[in-house]
């Protein structure tokens, strides 16, 4: 299952669009990483509206994106976390602290246009 | 009584379709979307355990009916794998051999409304998990 990602200006967005495996989000890692380095783009939105599950390799695997990210001087956003996904990642004891969230991909765009303004 | 529902888990794939297959049968069973969500997490994490420490195993889920007349959904996460040595220690959050998070057990207890684990080192280890309706 692989993740399309579409170049928007500056700004890359990733929509998972089903239930993801682990090699899948270790690939949508090394994908995104590498796109921001060849596009150098300022900022990455990961809408993941449609995961079933945010479990502890889920997260961890969203925390290194964003890390990976940040060091390239690029911002993360990730959008879209359902009720009922986020209720059971607070119950887990994962809250994605480091990594701004934003509800859907249009307030994503705006957090990180906001943030490139506040830049330049 | 409806039959186990058991799935074998020997890849990353399998850990997906075991928790596709519990949110189902949680939602038929009675389950609100919520709480069906946090018995597939509770799966996810069992399932993963078993890909990461034993290779194989498998997953057990089964609709349950309390003495009380309480309907519940249990999950058995079992394997043959190194087994635990400290079951204390990997109950303990932030704890992880495995250079996770460290929320994987600690964090499937939280979720499930009742928790069990046998482990011997050497032999393997089985979770079980349940979950009540409300």
């Amino acid at each position: 299952m692989q993740v399309p990602i579409l170049k928007q200006g500056g700004v890359l967005i990733a929509t998972i669009q089903a239930a993801l495996s682990d090699a899948d989000l270790l690939e949508l890692r090394t994908a995104l990483v590498r796109q921001v380095v060849r596009y150098r783009s300022s900022g990455v939105i990961v809408d993941v509206t449609a995961m079933d599950v945010m479990d502890s390799f889920a997260s961890r695997t969203l925390l290194e994106i964003s890390h990976m990210i940040r060091l390239r001087g690029a911002a993360t956003v990730i959008v879209g976390i359902q009720p009922e996904v986020a209720f059971a990642m607070v119950q887990l004891g994962l809250t994605l602290e480091d990594i701004p969230t934003a509800l859907d991909l249009e307030e994503g765009l705006a957090y990180l246009q906001q943030k490139a303004r506040s830049i330049n | 009584m409806p039959a186990d529902t058991r799935i074998l888990i020997a890849s990353d794939r399998d850990v997906v379709a075991a928790r596709q297959q519990g949110r189902a049968l949680a939602l038929r069973t009675g389950f609100s979307m919520s709480e069906a969500t946090l018995i597939a997490t509770a799966i996810s994490e069992l399932a993963r355990n078993i890909v990461s420490y034993a290779n194989q195993g498998s997953v057990t889920l089964r609709p349950v009916y309390g003495s009380n007349g309480a309907t519940g959904l249990t999950i058995v996460a079992s394997d043959s794998g190194p087994g635990i040595t400290d079951v204390t220690l990997a109950l303990r959050d932030g704890y992880s051999s495995s250079g996770g998070l460290g929320l994987g057990l600690p964090g499937v207890r939280r979720l499930m409304d009742e928790f069990d684990i046998v482990s011997k080192a050497g032999s393997g280890t089985t979770v079980t998990v349940t979950k009540w309706l409300p």
